[in-house]
């Protein structure tokens, strides 16, 4: 269901800081959002998301709803090794995805 | 004569006393800055610790046309080393129904302390972001932002 978009360089130099971007299409429903029924639509946010590199975790975050509906994310690492580099996130239904980007550091 | 002078100076008062109040008005709003949920918010993030000012760098537009996706960037002035790095960076409001926005968590990989993402406001407000370093110690950084279309209005 939820489809993401991960930008990770496809080759780097040893001891580079990349930039890693990643695009998450989920509604992010805050809970607080009244349907068209009247009642309140319950709360559907992805929120955990954690990035590993090689199976080392190198960043994750607790999210809120105040976090925007498909929700973006970007940080830094340092280029280490060739490798992959997974993103998992799990929302309130309990529904955890998996992506992951291949790196090349020489 | 005299008692026109005399009724026209009080509608005078009046009107200067209705000026006074509605600037004391406009001048009272930013005196309720902190609402107390986020204080506690950020008292469970901080613990008894002392948060100085400094170091973080709170990017955020000062004029927000859509409260639904609002960039952020919180920068970290640390030089990312094993011995010293930034542990988490947390991101509080005010006004919107929860005071927690966010809560990363970075380690020395990270090489710098920068970190990006869209976030949902419900009103004109206060941001703040708050950076534990691996000794220890809280920084912190505020941006106030005007919303003129704040999120969770359609609803």
């Amino acid at each position: 269901m939820a489809r993401a978009l991960i930008n990770v360089p496809a080759k780097a130099k040893r001891g580079e800081i990349i930039e890693i971007k990643a695009l998450i299409s989920h509604p992010m429903e805050t809970g607080y959002r009244t349907g068209p029924d009247g009642a309140l639509v319950p709360r559907d946010i992805i929120n955990r998301f954690i990035c590993t590199y090689n199976g080392v975790e190198i960043f994750s975050a607790d999210l809120f709803p105040a976090i925007a509906a498909n929700p973006f994310f970007s940080f830094t690492t340092t280029a280490t090794e060739s490798g992959r580099i997974a993103f998992r996130w799990i929302d309130d239904r309990g529904q955890a995805h998996l992506e992951t980007a291949e790196i090349a550091v020489e | 004569m005299s008692r026109n002078s005399g009724s026209a100076g009080t509608s005078r008062r009046e009107i200067l006393a209705a000026g006074a109040g509605a600037l004391a008005l406009i001048l009272a709003r930013p005196a309720r800055a902190t609402p107390e949920s986020m204080a506690a918010a950020i008292k469970a993030f901080v613990g008894e610790a002392e948060v100085r000012e400094g170091r973080v760098t709170l990017e955020i537009p000062p004029l927000v046309e859509n409260g639904n996706s609002v960039p952020l960037t919180v920068k970290v002035d640390s030089p990312m080393t094993a011995q010293d790095y930034v542990k988490r960076i947390a991101v509080f409001n005010e006004r919107n129904p929860q005071p927690n926005v966010a809560l990363f968590y970075l380690n020395p990989r990270a090489g710098q302390a920068l970190v990006s993402t869209r976030i949902r406001l419900g009103d004109s407000q206060n941001i703040v972001a708050i950076a534990q370093l691996s000794d220890g110690t809280f920084w912190s950084d505020k941006a106030e932002l005007i919303v003129t279309l704040p999120a969770c209005v359609e609803s």
